[in-house]
């Protein structure tokens, strides 16, 4: 047995598969060949990259956030106010929305490294509910319950405008949903990222090989605001509009439903939860408009109880049936 | 040889009235084969937790190497070499050993912060993973997940995890826990061909285990040091006779016991 050998035995989780990269092309085809759905895709893209966000907090670090919405809002917020006030440059904006959500997240981190999962749920709740009445409350700036009107953000690259069609949004979206996910896979097969899924399994474990998890934690809640910043700012960009809805408590349940749909703690869950959260609102929706909320809650009740695994191999509902 | 490695000055940790450790100095010499031994409950793992810094001793000193340690965080004093293995296995269960022993030498190596190359992808850190996989006899699990592995293999990982960060202090609970025969040699062999200069503190109810691996031996009951010695001076003590007798016959007569004292 060679060393070689193991090596390649190491790196391979970290090797792109081929169905990867076939659903990459999937995705990436869908702007083109359904340009009358670009504003539908670009609503998945933000939310697929809002719940991947959520994925590396909660999947991969293992802290239970119900508040993600707090680096979301302050994401739209910081991109709007700078294209209104200081430049209409999108990918400028995109980047001062980041560092928001990053600055926010390094702020807030120390509240969450100690506790239990109660403490971080309601201190990850109650973040965004003091940011949601302070938007509120300085409607000067923010614009209040009107929400931020007037943002005009110029064209991408100084070449493309941000079209009614939204097809310059989608692609915009996707791009960033598409690097960001390139740079994330890249994290988290790293040492660093591997350590955040053995700090899920064993935290007393990975503090006895000399690891530390609080800085871990802190960490990985930073990264994951960061790229909920980033979401937010896309989404205030391609609309145009930033509002208290941004920081909803909604906001943070929604796109926890859609990771969970996915399955959390790889990074796949988020855009396919994304997907099927965005594609169901509109299928159900489509036909009964007032109570789809009623058919995606009972989905998640029968997701959770029978498990994501048997719920989508048919094969397995008969099989094990008896058996056990 | 007989410089002091690990040394606790009158340790004591109470659980409110309960005094779980009481007055405990214990040195452990560089290379030392020393082991703790006492009936249950005398306190052997509240020291462990508490040279590990998982405990906070309610007063006294622990000092590693002469630097004092006793409110260093535990990944701390990792890092300064004093390493455990636990006597349930604390292991990462969705990752394979081969996984779990790249991050424990890359941690040593400062490469566990790194976040742009894969794990793995440090043919160094690989080739010593690789070493460790064949002196635990790990090598044909090396690609299992660790939940789904034999538990004789689980516990030779436990003690290899240990071991992968070359430590200076080697603090061993109860390595042959509910370890079936069959796989209890293989134990006993990793343990007993651990490196020379590793002072290592076995902590076993087993006292064949105890007997062969141990060149020192310290007694603790009821949270305090009854005695130490030699293996031959502790198995001469009617000391310790009495309280190894007198714990088992507790055991057998637990009701008669249980009156007396109330």
């Amino acid at each position: 047995m060679s060393g070689g050998d193991l090596q390649a035995r190491l790196l391979a989780p970290s090797r792109w598969r081929k169905w990867e990269i076939a659903l990459w092309a999937a995705i990436w085809v869908t702007p083109f060949a359904v340009p009358q759905h670009a504003a539908l895709i670009n609503e998945i893209a933000i939310l697929a990259l809002f719940a991947v966000s959520l994925d590396i907090v909660l999947g991969y670090a293992g802290i239970v956030s119900l508040g993600h919405a707090a680096f979301f809002g302050s994401g739209a917020y910081a991109a709007a106010l700078f294209a209104k006030h200081v430049m209409p440059d999108p990918l400028v904006g995109l980047v001062v929305g980041t560092v928001v959500g990053a600055l926010l997240g390094v702020t807030t981190s120390p509240m969450i490294v100690r506790g239990t999962d109660l403490t971080r749920l309601m201190v990850t709740m109650g973040v965004a509910l003091v940011l949601l009445e302070l938007a509120n409350k300085f409607d000067n700036v923010t614009g209040g319950a009107d929400g931020l009107q007037g943002v005009v953000i110029g064209p991408l690259l100084g070449m493309f405008e941000f079209d009614l069609g939204a097809r310059t949004a989608s692609f915009y979206s996707l791009t960033v949903l598409f690097l960001v996910f390139l740079v994330l896979r890249r994290v988290v097969h790293s040492p660093f990222g591997v350590s955040l899924q053995a700090l899920r399994d064993n935290r007393l474990r990975l503090s006895s090989l000399g690891m530390s998890i609080q800085g871990r934690l802190a960490v990985a809640y930073t990264l994951g605001a960061a790229v909920a910043g980033a979401a937010g700012a896309l989404l205030a960009q391609t609309t145009g509009f930033a509002s208290l809805d941004g920081l909803d408590f909604h906001r943070s349940a929604d796109v926890m439903l859609a990771l969970v749909i996915g399955g959390a703690g790889w990074l796949w869950g988020g855009l396919a939860g994304a997907i099927a959260f965005k594609v169901m609102h509109d299928v159900i929706s489509a036909f009964t408009p007032q109570y789809w909320t009623f058919w995606i809650g009972l989905f998640l009740v029968i997701l959770m109880l029978v498990g994501r695994e048997k719920l989508f191999s048919p094969r397995t509902w008969f099989k094990n049936g008896g058996a056990k | 040889m007989t410089d002091v490695v690990l040394q606790t000055r009158s340790l004591v940790k109470r659980f409110g009235g309960i005094t779980a450790t009481q007055d405990v100095t214990l040195a452990i010499t560089r290379g030392a084969r020393h082991a703790l031994i006492g009936p249950n409950g005398a306190g052997k793992t509240t020291l462990i937790n508490q040279l590990t810094g998982v405990l906070d001793p309610t007063s006294g000193r622990i000092e590693l190497e002469g630097r004092d340690i006793t409110d260093l965080a535990p990944h701390k004093r990792v890092a300064l070499g004093l390493v455990r293995t636990f006597q349930i296995n604390q292991l990462f269960s969705t990752l394979t050993p081969a996984q779990s022993l790249t991050l424990a030498v890359s941690n040593r190596r400062e490469a566990a912060g790194r976040w742009w190359l894969p794990l793995g992808s440090d043919a160094g850190i690989v080739a010593e993973v690789e070493q460790l996989l064949v002196q635990f006899r790990l090598q044909d699990h090396a690609d299992r997940v660790t939940r789904e592995l034999p538990y004789g293999k689980r516990r030779l990982l436990e003690i290899a995890l240990a071991v992968a960060l070359k430590p200076r202090v080697l603090l061993l609970d109860e390595p042959a826990a509910g370890v079936p025969a069959a796989e209890r040699q293989d134990i006993l062999d990793t343990v007993a061909a651990l490196p020379a200069d590793v002072s290592v503190v076995l902590i076993e109810h087993d006292m064949d285990l105890v007997f062969t691996f141990a060149t020192r031996i310290t007694v603790l009951v009821n949270g305090a040091m009854l005695t130490e010695g030699t293996p031959a001076e502790i198995a001469a003590s009617d000391e310790v006779r009495a309280v190894y007798l007198g714990s088992s016959l507790a055991g057998t007569r637990h009701a008669s016991t249980e009156a007396e004292h109330g």
